[in-house]
């Protein structure tokens, strides 16, 4: 590491050269120390200067690759910054995910950005405090130590004082982390773990420029792409001539089978599109799977078995064997707003692509490879979106942007997919069928367990292959989907959550994984996390109830671990579940797990009415108790809990993907219902927080949970056991009168 | 000529009487409050005020509303001043993504207007036909029955 000259020169102050060195020495001292690992992104991305500035007017220009999702990430990294750097929070802007500004932290999901981003802002901007306060040591002339910081202002004991602002530090923020700045006590800190407001909600309500839609830069043209009628489908004919002549359509862009219009104005762009559609011929293969015809595709596949524990009780003697199959079906992300993109490209030959993706990086390096150029030749920067959960079809709106842009160099084309485009294209979360075994003694108790699971990818992000985008098997040179692979330990992706967190004398868990596609799938919130822990969690109420004993009392003879104990007993607290009294139609029940394994801990109660004669199932009310370990922002996580377990209402009672002849058939909110304002229950969250104890990501820790929650409830208020999402009326009649 | 009347300006709009009200709002008069959602009235994130009434956008045509009063989000209150209603929300922190947000307030705005003390179960009822994916509903009808307490 050595500092040179330009450097050395641009920071102000004799001392600062002395000052330089010193930090060259604190970076190799700590190179030296054995076991300093940088926390999360800063292992990656160690340097100081890709996370912070100093700027003038003074602000901190904080770097961020993760990206805002309406989590509200970006103002929990700003309070962690505030308080490392002794700001004001106002003091702090955020640029996130500009690859050309900001470190690569990959893709923004998995509930990885407080254990990655967080860590990673805090740590960095206490290195930066260090910097800044040596240099105001070297300035004013005393020690480091004896220096104390207010909102950037740095006093001496005899009162004299500088600024951050004034030291003009980033140069000397050009060295490695250290892992060694000592970070805030948590008396000392002013907003981690306190309530913030979340800085974009005013803009989101008074409709002030913070959306990806409310960006129109100059010249903007409308872009719309033809999708075809079904996945496979391959265009033969489509006379554009017509089309071309009128007013306004600027450009028809084909290649082979992609088609996509560019116009002056939106609704001549969907006009002109509606004509397209009607004059383009197709040739469409037949296609087979119906929705409920689903997990027999699944089960007919040919499939990678991974045996992800292996520990069977072999010397079991069980009274008697238990064996239960749960499914889910295919659910949408649906976000309320369809996905948008807009793409310039540039004199220089560089596309400039705005997009809501989760992964800018490896989303712009595959839309360079679909464009066969170099990956400095695309440039993408984030903007806010609708809420995505998981891989929507955000990239893909982003390469049809990036595409048809070729066509009008100079001039900026925006995607905005219709409606229909979102639901019938975006990757879904994968059906799955999962087949749990209990092996019993004479008590009821356990002796042995295993889990089976059925499922395809739930990873096909663009991770840098042009494969991975829609638009790229449609072009004349098709690019081919690569072949999935899962996610492996200690994430998991299909059989994440498959092993349960329980201490069973023995457990084996099979994932049967599958590589081909009933339909486009993908990441979608927890992956197979939902699906995984409804099984478990529901086959344990089946377990207790078969052993006649109380469902949480069942879980805690095999639950040793302190922290889930106590996330189960304060979810059954703050429900009443000791004093409940049932009433006619009305059952309570209880769902909990460890997010992966390793993220927070959540345990969800409800209680629902299930009405015998219509088979509908009304939630009462939800209790939701959460651990993610040390809380930064206490709001921010209990709505991210709150939002899980509504969407998960959503996809257990009313949610699934419907195919029929031609492909899917839910095309609209019509075919596919979500949960509505009248039928979201009251919902109290409450956390346990673990300060000093690491972030643990807790975005996707409710779903699993309610899911089986929700069906342990149905099953005491009438005596059903439902064991296929999604719980509709007339499952819920079917399964009263079997 | 064909005039489109939006937080008390005027615009003019002539030829442009068949296209759908949401784009004219967003594209021409460059709002940001109304969405697209769905462009089927599905959805309500595309929905303005017309003379009072709570109207979709995305299906009304601007022939069908020229010379009404129109208004969107951006005509309740602003950044630096934002109105009762829009304050509830920061206050109750009430969204994740916030897209669906428009639509409810504006929404909740003509409920306010008609029935100023509205029960929670009328709240509900009133934002049936607005969907939210990332589940903040609690939050929203917590924000507009404080909005409704404090006005
Ligand atoms: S966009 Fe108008 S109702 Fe959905
Ligand atoms: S807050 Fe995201 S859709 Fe409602």
């Amino acid at each position: 590491m050595t500092i040179n000259a330009t450097r050395r020169d641009v920071i102000k102050g004799a001392g600062a050269l002395a000052v330089s060195f010193d930090l060259v020495a604190d970076a190799a001292r700590a190179a030296d120390a054995p076991g300093q690992k940088l926390p999360g992104d800063l292992a990656t991305s160690p340097k100081v200067s890709s996370w912070l500035r100093v700027e003038a007017g003074g602000k901190i220009r904080l770097l961020v690759g993760k990206v805002e999702l309406g989590q509200g990430v970006l103002t929990a990294v700003a309070q962690l910054c505030a308080d490392e750097l002794d700001v004001d929070l106002a003091r702090v802007a955020i640029t996130s995910g500009d690859t050309r500004l900001v470190p690569d932290e990959g893709v923004t999901a998995g509930s990885f950005s407080m254990p990655n981003c967080g860590s990673a802002v805090r740590q960095v901007s206490a290195e930066a405090r260090q910097i800044l306060l040596g240099l105001a040591a070297k300035q004013l002339g005393v020690a480091r130590d004896a220096l104390t910081v207010a909102d950037g202002t740095v006093k001496a004991p005899d009162g004299k004082s500088t600024t951050y602002w004034d030291i003009v530090a980033n140069d000397a923020f050009e060295v490695q982390a250290t892992g060694a700045a000592p970070l805030k006590p948590r008396d000392a800190r002013r907003y981690a773990g306190r309530h913030v407001p979340r800085l974009d909600i005013p803009f989101k309500v008074t409709g002030t420029n913070i959306f990806i839609q409310d960006f129109r830069p100059e010249g903007m043209l409308h872009g719309r792409v033809l999708r075809p009628p079904a996945y496979d489908a391959k265009l033969v004919s489509l006379d554009t001539t017509s089309v071309e002549k009128t007013a306004g359509v600027v450009k028809i862009v084909r290649d082979g089978s992609f088609v996509g219009v560019i116009a002056e104005r939106e609704e001549l762009a969907l006009d002109a599109i509606a004509e397209l559609r009607a004059l383009a011929r197709w040739d469409v293969p037949a296609t087979g799977e119906t929705q409920d015809t689903v997990h027999d595709w699944l089960l007919r596949q040919k499939t990678q078995d991974i045996l992800i524990k292996n520990e069977p009780n072999k010397a079991a003697k069980p009274a008697a064997t238990v064996e239960a199959i749960y499914k889910r079906p295919y659910h949408m992300h649906a976000s309320i707003g369809p996905s948008t993109a807009i793409a310039v490209l540039d004199a220089d030959g560089v596309t400039h692509v705005r997009t809501h993706s989760q992964s800018v990086f490896e989303t712009g390096a595959a839309i360079a490879e679909m464009l066969g150029v170099d990956k400095a030749k695309v440039h993408c920067i984030h903007m806010q979106g609708s809420g995505c959960y998981g891989h929507n079809g955000a990239d893909d709106a982003a390469a049809d942007a990036a595409l048809l842009a070729q066509a009008t160099p100079g001039r900026p084309v925006r995607i905005q997919w219709t409606r229909n485009d979102e639901h019938k294209w975006e990757p879904y979360g994968s059906a799955m069928l999962i087949k749990t075994v209990a092996a019993l003694d004479d008590k009821g108790d356990i002796v042995d367990w295993s889990h089976d699971l059925w499922s395809t990818s739930h990873g096909t992000r663009p991770g840098a292959r042009a494969g991975n985008l829609l638009a790229a098997h449609y072009l004349e040179k098709p690019f081919e989907l690569p072949t999935p692979v899962n996610g492996g330990p200690p994430n998991y992706a299909a059989d994440r959550n498959a092993i349960a967190i329980y201490a069973f004398p023995g457990q084996k868990v099979t994932t049967h994984f599958i590589t081909s596609f009933a339909a486009r799938a993908s990441s979608t919130r927890g992956l197979g996390a939902y699906a995984n822990v409804f099984a478990i969690e529901s086959f344990m109420d089946e377990l207790a109830a078969r052993a006649k004993v109380d469902p949480i009392e069942y879980r805690l003879r095999y639950l040793k671990d302190e922290r889930a104990r106590a996330i189960l007993q304060k979810a059954a607290d703050m429900f009443g579940w000791k004093d409940f009294k049932r009433a006619p139609g009305r059952g309570r029940g209880i769902g909990f797990a460890r997010y992966k394994g390793l993220a927070a801990f959540c345990a969800v109660a409800m209680e629902v009415e299930v009405d015998r004669g219509t088979g509908k199932v009304r939630v009462i009310r939800v209790s939701a108790a959460n651990d993610a370990g040390e809380v930064v922002a206490p709001d921010g996580v209990k709505n991210q809990i709150e939002g899980g377990v509504v969407q998960s209402l959503s996809w257990s009672l009313k949610e699934a993907v419907r195919f029929g002849p031609g492909g899917v058939r839910s095309a609209d909110w019509t075919s596919y219902p979500i949960l509505t304002f009248s039928e979201v229950p009251p919902i109290d969250v409450e956390l346990i927080d673990r300060p000093g104890t690491p972030f643990l990501g807790t975005g996707e820790a409710s779903q699993g949970p309610t899911g089986a929650a929700l069906a342990n409830a149905i099953f005491e208020a009438c005596g059903a056991r439902l064991r296929d999402i999604p719980f509709t009326p007339a499952k819920v009649k079917a399964a009263l009168q079997a | 000529m064909p005039a489109l009347k939006v937080n008390g300006r005027t615009h003019d709009v002539d030829g442009l009487e068949n296209s759908p009200l949401l784009f004219v709002l967003r594209n021409d008069l460059k709002l940001n409050g109304p969405k697209f959602g769905c462009g089927l009235a599905q959805c309500g994130a595309c929905t303005v005020l017309v003379d009072g009434q709570p109207v979709r956008s995305c299906v009304t045509q601007v022939g069908a509303v020229v010379d009404q009063e129109i208004t969107t989000l951006e005509g309740l209150g602003s950044l630096e001043k934002p109105d009762k209603l829009q304050r509830a929300f920061i206050d109750e922190q009430a969204m994740q993504c916030g897209y669906c947000v428009n639509g409810v307030i504006m929404r909740a705005r003509a409920l306010l207007d008609q029935n100023p003390h509205p029960t929670e179960g009328e709240v509900r009822l009133a934002l049936d036909g607005n969907l939210c994916r990332c589940g903040a509903q609690n939050r929203m009808v917590r924000a507009v029955l404080r909005a409704a307490r404090e006005a």
